[in-house]
């Protein structure tokens, strides 16, 4: 233990001899590392904010298909899915998007069936006339509005359409309900001028959960030109776009690697004529090679596990308490109205682990391998050059 | 001996703060159970993050290569088209070739 303390102050003296090289290197490091980070913070905690509140989404979503694209779907569809033994609850949706050209910005409007009720994560109330409207936080901001002013939309007939604020949802849900305009479900149709007979689309609960799958073919069976999407299927989908392989990881995270190759192919090929010396004199005064590899080690370890724990606090500082505003441009894309994030931490310690390898390893690879060319040639070669 | 004990009680302070950090992550109040009961009231299927097209933001929801129906052989050209991908859900149906004559 003594020995190893010993020659791990022997590793920090030369790191602090070449104090700039290595804090040059150090904060590139910690920039890689810090870039790599964000993106896995950022990236599990809004794929575990996906799989845990869509939890309670529709079992079952049945959309209706015309020429391959997606149709609004006939009521008397709902009748026929109700009758098929393990049904329990079949609900009609209304819903659909709204453009609006002066922001230059898409809102969802959502129709609500049910009698209004008091939610947690809405400020004031629920809509219960049909000239009445809640509306996300997004919606909020982007037109100054709060509850008791008046929303005026244009409806699929080009009339004005007031409707009076009375409910605005909380910025902790708007991963969920940022660009929502939730309004009466009658008033939707209206305003869509959508037929009585038809819905956007159904959503169905089963009373086994370990039959929706069943269900959702036999939905097919029956009514052929439907799309039935089982709950499974849309938190899969939140699973897929989030994962290591999305294009969101592969955008950043190839860069960063290839940026952290290029540092350390750097380190690998340009160890200096100050280093071959230091390991000649070494070599001359009689240290073995495997001292001078544990000291190259510890020097590898110093700056790499510096460089890991600091990138990784900066990370999660980056996307936890600043909202991750390196990486929301890319996220945003062209969207006028974008969530701020308040995001949950989560962390998989898996994912943490192979980054570690992946930064750690080679840079004590790039370290070590070099150091030990030169600590297995002559001596004297090694302090003339 | 100065610098190694520095260095050991730099790092160790760096990994407590670190694990201090994690630790508080998990023990923050999310309001899962609120935004359950919202999704579940408001029958929501899609994360509101992606809003610039309907097939981003309900990639849930969205036909299969949306993106292309809007013209046949469009380029995709919203930005996070690129982050979300096609999912292929509830579309089964494939195509056959049957041959006039067997060889």
């Amino acid at each position: 233990m003594s020995r190893q303390l010993k020659i791990l102050e022997h590793a920090l003296s030369g790191l602090l001899r070449r104090k700039y090289k290595n804090l040059t290197l150090l904060i590139a490091y910690t920039f890689t590392v810090a870039a790599l980070g964000s993106v896995l913070f950022l990236t599990q905690a809004l794929k575990t904010e996906a799989s845990e509140s869509l939890t309670e989404a529709p079992e079952l979503v049945v959309q209706k298909l015309a020429a391959g694209r997606h149709d609004l779907i006939p009521i008397a569809y709902a009748e026929t899915i109700r009758i098929l033994p393990g049904i329990e609850k079949v609900t009609p949706r209304v819903w659909g998007y709204y453009y609006d050209a002066l922001v230059k910005a898409n809102f969802t409007l959502v129709g609500f069936a049910e009698k209004p009720r008091d939610l947690e994560l809405l400020e004031g109330r629920m809509p219960g006339a049909a000239d009445e409207c809640a509306v996300g936080s997004g919606v909020a901001g982007i037109f100054g509005a709060e509850i008791g002013d008046r929303l005026v939309l244009i409806d699929a007939h080009e009339q004005d359409q007031l409707y009076e604020i009375t409910g605005r949802f909380k910025a902790s849900s708007s991963l969920l309900t940022n660009d929502l305009i939730l309004l009466q479900e009658n008033a939707l149709r209206e305003f869509f001028s959508m037929d009585r007979n038809l819905a956007t689309d159904i959503a169905v609960e089963v009373y086994n959960p370990l039959e929706v799958s069943i269900m959702a073919q036999k939905v097919r069976f029956h009514l052929p030109d439907t799309r039935p999407i089982t709950r499974n299927e849309i938190l899969h989908t939140y699973d897929t776009i989030f994962n290591w392989r999305s294009g969101m990881m592969l955008a950043i995270a190839v860069a960063a690697l290839i940026a952290f190759c290029m540092l350390a192919w750097d380190k690998a090929t340009g160890i200096s004529a100050g280093e071959k010396r230091e390991i000649g004199i070494l070599k001359a005064i009689g240290w073995e090679t495997a001292d001078i590899l544990t000291i190259k080690f510890w020097e590898g370890l110093a700056v790499s596990l510096s460089a890991f724990i600091l990138g990784l606090i900066t990370a999660w500082l980056h996307v936890f308490t600043l909202g991750a505003p390196g990486l929301t441009p890319i996220l945003k894309g062209w969207s006028v109205i974008f969530p701020t994030f308040e995001l949950a931490p989560a962390v998989d310690f898996y994912q943490l682990f192979v980054l570690a390898f992946l930064t750690i390893a080679p840079y004590l690879a790039c370290t070590l391998i070099p150091a030990w060319k030169v600590a297995v040639s002559d001596p004297e070669q090694a302090m003339r050059s | 001996m100065i610098r190694s004990l520095f260095f050991m009680i730099l790092t160790g302070t760096g990994a407590l703060l670190l694990s201090a950090l994690f630790f508080h992550g998990h023990s923050l109040d999310r309001k899962m159970n609120d935004k359950r009961e919202l999704v579940r009231i408001l029958s929501l299927t899609d994360l509101a993050l992606f809003s610039e097209a309907r097939y981003t933001r309900h990639p849930s929801q969205a036909d299969l290569f949306s993106a292309f129906q809007d013209f046949p052989g469009v380029f995709e050209h919203f930005p996070s088209g690129s982050l979300v991908m096609p999912t292929p859900i509830g579309m089964t149906r494939r195509i056959k070739i049957i041959k006039e004559r067997q060889p």
